[in-house]
């Protein structure tokens, strides 16, 4: 379903991903852990396509280095801050998709979908005509996912999804996540640096670390390894291999 | 030696900055155009834009135009006192709304209004990742928020600067009647005989200059605003900065074209 091989990017002389290889098949769930700054959402951004990969080969769903416009059929994402339009009602970001170009559908068939999936994360339907706005945190960050499955895509990224929410918002949304990728089949990437988000969603764990996945393995093997850079990023401990100010 | 070397570099960067800005610009204004005529079309975000930038500008052009009406129909009458000429102030007043300071005071208003508006809200689109998002939902933000407010800015200005006009004449009508002693229906007479339908028709070709310009402007600073509030202020700054100076200068070249003998 993704197949990534010796992806690099690099901003100036700055090199973020350097030589990112790995396979994910459908179904599959994986979560991309790293410190800030490493590179985890310019990894997400090159196969949206939102960004140029300098090197390498991406195949999206059967398209090579697809352009944005063409994963829209394919991948849903979740943004790290919600992304939700401003301008438009909840219902309306939800179905920005459906009601817009060649496949679009009726109003009142949109927003009955729209409905449908705000009630599948957890929302009623007096929250459909409010605005972004006027939503909490975790309310957006719920939006924002129902806005993601809305088209139902084989492929689902998460970025960041329970950045920024407190504990329990945080568990809510990671259960909504797994809950939503195994009812629909769907291959997922997710970015995260909370070790809950790990346990709870991640089939595969991926260490991002000086541009290349240092590390790759299951969540009980990410939790229990011996490997002194996963140690001190799982545990959050100050001195290591890792350096803090970066 | 070395120091006029560095000044030399350092012009010779700044010039080759300014140069590739104008570059990327001018680069922009293409990309959005040929939107024009690629489908899909966004008809509910021009329709959208159009109250924004056209209906909403009323307001704070129609006082521009009253005042500088009236402003102007003092400063004409105290100038042709000097030559007896004050029979010249009604047609004086409508020439100079018409064809100058309708579309420019208009323009510069809406500039600060609009490109100030558009370069905020699709900074912060930018900077919330609204714009990567409206990418992955298959939507090209060029066609959906760009070509819309320019669409918009070009064709709501020229209504805006005909309604500017018709308030500023207005007020030098009023200004005229109340304070300088002139007949009503001279005045209406002397305004209507002597403004001819290019004076008009000018500043009207100049205002939908003007929109374009100043849309464009907001878009492009809006699109390419740096990171966090400090970004999206700079942003802000330079598209109305960029609109001003870009509507004066196509104000001098539009005057040449139209008028110059």
């Amino acid at each position: 379903m993704i197949r990534v091989s010796d992806l690099k990017k690099a901003f100036g002389r700055k090199v973020v991903l350097d030589g990112i290889t790995f396979t994910l098949g459908k179904g599959e769930s994986l979560v991309v852990i790293g410190g800030s700054g490493t590179g985890k959402s310019v990894l997400l951004k090159c196969l949206l396509g939102l960004e140029t990969a300098d090197q390498g080969k991406i195949e999206i769903a059967g398209q090579i280095r697809p352009k944005p416009h063409e994963m829209a059929a394919h991948v849903g994402m979740l943004f790290q801050g919600g992304a939700l339009f401003d301008s438009l009602p909840v219902w309306q970001n939800v179905a920005f998709r459906l009601l817009r170009g060649p496949a679009r559908l009726g109003k009142a068939q949109a927003r009955e979908l729209a409905v449908e999936k705000l009630a599948r994360v957890g929302l009623g339907p007096e929250v459909s005509d409010l605005y972004p706005a006027e939503l909490s945190g975790g309310m957006q960050k719920r939006v924002g996912l129902a806005r993601a499955i809305a088209g139902n895509p084989p492929i689902l990224f998460f970025d960041e999804p329970t950045a920024g929410l407190d504990p329990i918002m945080a568990a809510v949304i990671n259960a909504l996540i797994r809950e939503i990728v195994t009812e629909m089949g769907a291959t997922a990437i997710t970015i995260t640096h909370d070790m809950r988000t790990l346990r709870d969603v991640a089939d595969r764990v991926a260490m991002l670390h000086e541009g290349r996945f240092y590390w790759q393995g299951s969540a009980d093997e990410a939790l229990s390894t011996d490997d002194a850079v996963m140690q001190q990023f799982t545990q959050g401990r100050t001195t290591g291999p890792i350096p803090t100010l970066r | 030696m070395g120091a006029v070397l560095s000044l030399f570099g350092a012009t010779g960067r700044s010039v080759a900055g300014m140069m590739g800005g104008i570059g990327r610009f001018v680069a922009f204004a293409a990309i959005a155009v040929s939107h024009l005529f690629r489908p899909p079309w966004y008809g509910r975000e021009f329709a959208l834009q159009l109250i924004q930038i056209g209906w909403l500008s009323l307001p704070v052009v129609g006082l521009t135009a009253l005042f500088t009406g009236g402003a102007l129909a003092l400063q004409i009458y105290a100038g042709s006192a000097r030559f007896s000429a004050e029979f010249a102030v009604p047609s004086i007043t409508a020439i100079g709304m018409v064809r100058e300071l309708g579309p420019v005071l208009g323009g510069l208003m809406v500039a600060a209004r609009v490109a100030s508006s558009i370069a905020a809200e699709i900074g912060t689109m930018k900077v919330s990742e609204q714009i990567d998002a409206l990418r992955t939902l298959a939507t090209e933000p060029m066609k959906y928020l760009t070509l819309p407010r320019i669409l918009a800015a070009t064709l709501a200005m020229p209504v805006l600067v005909a309604v500017g006009d018709a308030i500023g004449i207005l007020g030098g009508y009023a200004v005229g009647v109340s304070r300088l002693g002139f007949d009503g229906p001279t005045y209406l007479r002397n305004t209507v005989d002597f403004l001819e339908f290019w004076d008009v028709a000018s500043g009207m070709v100049k205002g939908a200059v003007f929109g374009f310009l100043v849309a464009l402007s907001g878009c492009y600073f809006g699109m390419h605003s740096g990171r966090g509030a400090q970004g999206v202020g700079e942003a802000t700054k330079s598209a109305v900065v960029v609109a001003s100076v870009l509507i004066l200068s196509a104000n001098y070249l539009l005057t040449e074209a139209f008028f110059s003998a």
